[in-house]
């Protein structure tokens, strides 16, 4: 196939992945988008193949089928709780692949070049790899972090930052010197030295970011996956490449900016992390404050007389998997011609969007499921709030405590609605560590258990 | 414990003091409970609906006064013509009572009342506190008055509320004043509002002002060094004469104006004053209405019938006092809840006997006879305390805050200057010495990270995670300068690195389109 065809079919390719990702504006033409992306792939591999000739086209055939034959079950049987674990695991392959073809691109270039020219596809290679690296490592540990074998909490050595400085110096130092060899020998010693750095650095920096900052860290993840796909691009010559990482890294960026912008933190001091271990609560509860316990018939009760229901789910109902309960509950009491609606936070579990896949997988409908802004005003008139496994999301402290450590965070104004029923398993503090003020509030009723069993027994109490 | 709802028999009151659902909640509490037959009528409660729910019927009043040992009313306890005796007569001894009372214009009855032992709570005592506003009768009442009074207004009125312009001609809106934004006022300002009229509100309260704007109506303010008429417990107190001469000033000026005035003017303990004068009514616009909803307590018009309709200077003045009970249906609803929620109360065991805790503030404003002891009025209410700030957390002044915001914005332009000329420096420098292929590929990667930028702002916040899962595929688009690279590996160890690379990102691309695509399977309406 002539290269001018090759770069035709990767012009069609490229259009498909942005059509692909424009798809996903709405719910209803995300699937058409999703298909979009699919044929990109397909006509990009098959100009590729077509313009390789026969050299291993054995070799790559048993590769992608191989892949193929790994990833789709894989995908076919990952619950939906465990999606976050997923992105993060694959994201760590593009930045593995991006590392190996950093490698061969530097020991066996597919283009010969000189010069400037030369210097420059050098730099790409040395960037392409360190990013690489980074984010292969640190979506392992994230991935890891999320499935609960690692601890999610932050850990935080001594001069932490102090050792990521000392990483980065000496990475471009190594960088220096890689450009300046003229050996082989000499340089694939310099790319291997900054590999390990780059990997230590990529686990040593999500290991200081704790459990709920995973939003931004796995979109962060998904933007540094991009941005290596890019300069493998730049170090091909490939446009296609170039493209779609641009594409994927500006994605992540996005995301990850929207994501401080839901916790009022700057994305420096989420990256640097550690997060919930420095802050002493300094709005401190008076002791005298008591909570009101309530029980399931009560909260049936209330629940039976509301005209208008909100729902507010946390990561707590993903770790009680009770979404196909609250989706139940929701089915019963719109039989009843209840108003129930989903208020989600935008970092509401430990991936962006988290909360609506889960809804979505339980059979609610998306257009009850509402982002903060759309629902905030609508709490003073709503009877009865359902707060369920959240905690820092809720927190009244946020918008009345100036003191507080999560001040200025936007929250959902919950505790605005006549009653509040917050489902928690114990008095413990959300993953910021601050204690939250709407446990005592007068309108606020407890309802303490494990999430799902409170979920199934309130279904039980309102069919009978 | 019995609990005995009898039928009212004050003129006209057509609500009742439980409805069948508030009865069923109540025997949930531990009660019995005999209605007496039709008292809930003239609100659209059959004595079936109480019958099915678990009350008994009682046949007649007598019966039904001594059966109970605890009665629900509306109105305080009177005379009842047809059998010749006084309410509380007909009581047992030793029975409960909640009913409103008026406690401080009607001292004789607090007196009758203790002669018979009756512990009776009236609900129009209740203390104004947050824990105390779901037992709130008084304001469930105004509410329900406030729009009925727009209602009535709306129907002695010859005009739309809203402008309209048709073909045979353009109409004005209406234009209306509310005069005293309690719950009533705020009511109708609502009611007003939605209907399509302007609306206008005076307080001498200038607390309520965002409350006033909140429901949409424009707050009228006095030409007056600022005197607040806030007094205790949330009510209006009595203002100086000069504050008076003004807002009079204002009336005066706005009846020219107006084409309808609502007034719900009141002052605890004291006649309602009088706002609206004979001259002013004869300035307002032939066809006008007046609406006092304060005329049981003597009106704010002058010219106000209390319970009538009257016409002077071509104005109608409605002087309706019962406009809760001319929606008797939801406003029994509202009052038996209320009820029930005192119940809650007052049977922390749920076993149908009512404990009398004076320790509890709500219960000890609310009791106004406890056994033979008249416990009317109960020590004085604390004054609100305006919440004083903190010390060490005062409000930095206004110059502080300007300052800082200046600094702010200095800080932040300076960030964005420097960041445009380190751009500006790096283009300079590409386009200086990269060669003419890096540029060419440069340009196509800006050119995609802002076309990445504009799409991805447009995706849904609720499909973000399919977002990701969709890049993640579409970045396994490594997988082709891998497969070039296994194509024309000539060394093993490439060969090697190439394939395991073409493998793992076909197992991003396979797996990252299947999952994306099982998500999006499950997003529907």
């Amino acid at each position: 196939m002539s290269t001018g065809l090759v770069s035709v079919a990767y012009v069609v390719a490229s259009i498909c992945f942005i059509l692909s990702l424009g798809g996903l504006s709405h719910q209803e033409s995300a699937r058409r988008g999703n298909w979009y992306g699919v044929a990109g792939i397909i006509i990009a591999v098959g100009a590729t193949l077509a313009s390789v000739g026969d050299g291993g086209i054995t070799a790559i055939v048993i590769a992608v089928l191989l892949g193929a034959a790994i990833g789709i079950p894989i995908a076919n049987k990952v619950e939906m709780t465990q999606m976050p674990q997923l992105v993060a695991l694959l994201h760590s392959f593009v930045g593995l692949a991006a590392v190996l073809v950093g490698f061969a691109g530097y020991i066996e270039p597919l283009i010969a070049t000189s010069g400037t020219e030369h210097t420059i596809k050098l730099v790409e290679v040395f960037v392409g790899i360190f990013i690489g690296a980074v984010t292969f490592t640190g979506s392992l540990v994230a991935c890891g972090k999320l499935d609960g074998r690692i601890d999610s909490k932050a850990l935080t050595l001594p001069g932490r930052h102090l050792m990521n400085l000392v990483a980065i110096i000496a990475c471009v130092l190594l960088g220096a010197w890689f450009l300046g060899t003229e050996s082989m020998a000499l340089g694939i010693l310099a790319l291997v030295v900054m590999t390990v750095i780059a990997s230590v650095l990529g686990i040593h920096l999500i290991m200081a970011i704790g459990g709920a900052d995973m939003p931004v860290v796995v979109s962060m993840l998904n933007s540094y996956s991009g941005w290596a796909a890019a300069s493998i691009g730049f170090m091909l010559g490939n446009d296609l490449l170039i493209v779609v990482g641009a594409l994927v890294g500006s994605s992540g960026a996005i995301l990850s900016y929207i994501m401080c912008k839901a916790m009022n933190r700057s994305f420096i001091s989420v990256i640097l992390g550690g997060f919930g271990q420095t802050t002493s609560s300094s709005a401190a509860v008076d002791s005298d404050q008591t909570v009101h316990e309530s029980t399931v018939d009560d909260v049936c009760e209330e629940l039976r007389n509301a005209d208008s229901v909100i729902i507010v789910p946390g990561y707590g109902m993903a770790v009680a998997q009770a979404q196909n309960g609250v989706s139940e509950m929701t089915k019963i009491l719109r039989d009843r011609g209840v108003n129930v609606r989903f208020g989600i936070h935008p970092v509401a579990g430990r991936l962006p969007g988290h909360m609506n896949v889960l809804l979505a997988e339980a059979h609610v409908p998306y257009d009850i499921v509402l982002e903060m802004d759309e629902l905030n005003a609508d709490f003073p008139d709503t009877d009865v709030v359902l707060v369920i496994g959240a905690n820092d999301t809720v927190n009244p402290a946020a918008a009345e405590d100036p003191g507080s450590p999560i001040a200025g965070m936007p929250v959902l104004e919950v505790w605005k609605a006549r009653q509040v029923v917050v489902l928690k398993r114990g008095m413990a503090t959300g993953y910021s560590g601050v204690e939250n003020p709407l446990f005592f509030k007068d309108n606020t009723r407890m309802l303490f258990g494990d999430a799902k069993e409170s979920i199934d027994k309130l279904v039980n109490g309102l069919r009978g | 414990m019995k609990i005995g709802i009898p039928r009212e028999i004050f003129e006209d009151e057509r609500r009742v003091a439980a409805t069948p659902p508030s009865v069923h909640k109540l025997i949930g509490l531990g009660y019995e409970v005999v209605v007496e037959t039709s008292a809930g009528e003239a609100a659209n409660y059959s004595d079936e609906a109480y019958e099915k729910v678990g009350a008994a019927i009682a046949a007649d009043t007598k019966s039904l006064w001594q059966e109970a040992d605890f009665i629900l009313k509306v109105r305080a306890p009177m005379e009842n013509p047809a059998l010749g005796k006084h309410e509380v007569d007909l009581m047992k001894e030793g029975a409960f009572l909640v009913s409103y009372i008026w406690p401080a214009q009607n001292p004789e009855l607090l007196e009758k009342l203790a002669a018979r032992k009756i512990t009776s709570f009236a609900i129009d005592s209740l203390p104004r506190i947050s824990r105390a506003q779901k037992m709130d009768a008084l304001s469930a009442m105004a509410n329900i008055a406030g729009y009925r009074a727009v209602i009535e207004a709306a129907n002695n009125f010859g005009r739309f509320f809203t402008g309209q312009v048709t073909a045979a001609g353009k109409v004005p809106p209406a234009k209306i004043m509310v005069i005293g934004a309690g719950v009533a006022g705020l009511a109708a300002i609502g009611a007003a509002n939605s209907m399509g009229a302007i609306v206008r509100a005076f307080d001498t309260r200038l607390e309520v002002k965002e409350q006033v704007e909140s429901m949409g109506a424009e707050f009228l303010v006095l030409d007056f060094d600022d005197e607040d008429g806030s007094g205790s417990g949330g009510y209006a107190k009595q203002m100086s004469d000069e504050f008076i001469k003004a807002e009079m000033a204002l009336f005066a000026e706005q009846a020219e104006e107006v084409d309808i005035i609502i007034t719900t003017a009141l002052i605890p303990g004291k006649p309602a004053p009088k706002l609206i004068t004979a001259d002013m009514v004869k300035s307002m616009k032939p066809g006008s209405v007046i609406v006092d909803l304060a005329s049981e307590r003597g009106g704010n018009c002058e010219l106000t019938e209390p319970g009538k309709v009257a016409h002077h200077h071509g104005v109608t003045l409605i002087g309706y006092t019962d406009l809760p009970s001319r929606m008797a249906k939801v406003a029994s609803d509202l009052y038996a809840t209320n009820l029930f929620h005192l119940l809650t109360e007052l049977t922390p065991e749920k076993d149908g006997q009512p404990v009398v805790n004076m320790e509890d503030d709500v219960i000890r404003g609310l009791t106004v006879v406890n056994g033979e002891d008249v416990t009317w009025p109960p020590p004085k209410p604390e004054a609100p305390v305006s919440p004083q700030p903190a010390p060490g957390t005062e409000e930095p002044s206004a110059e502080q805050k300007a300052a800082a915001k200046k600094a702010a914005d200095r800080r932040s332009l300076i960030g964005k200057g420097s960041l445009l000329i380190v751009t500006a420096l790096a283009l300079y420098g590409v386009g200086a010495h990269a060669p003419e292929s890096f540029l060419q590929h440069f340009t196509v990667f800006v050119l995609a990270c802002f076309i990445g930028w504009q799409v991805i702002w447009n995706v849904t916040p609720s499909l973000h995670t399919p977002l990701m899962s969709v890049t993640n595929a579409i970045s396994g688009i490594i997988v082709i300068g891998a497969i070039l690279h296994l194509a024309q590996a000539e060394n093993i160890a490439v060969g090697i690195m190439a394939f395991v690379a073409v493998l793992i990102a076909s197992i991003n691309i396979g797996g990252g389109f299947r999952v994306t695509h099982r998500m999006l399977k499950m997003f529907r309406k």
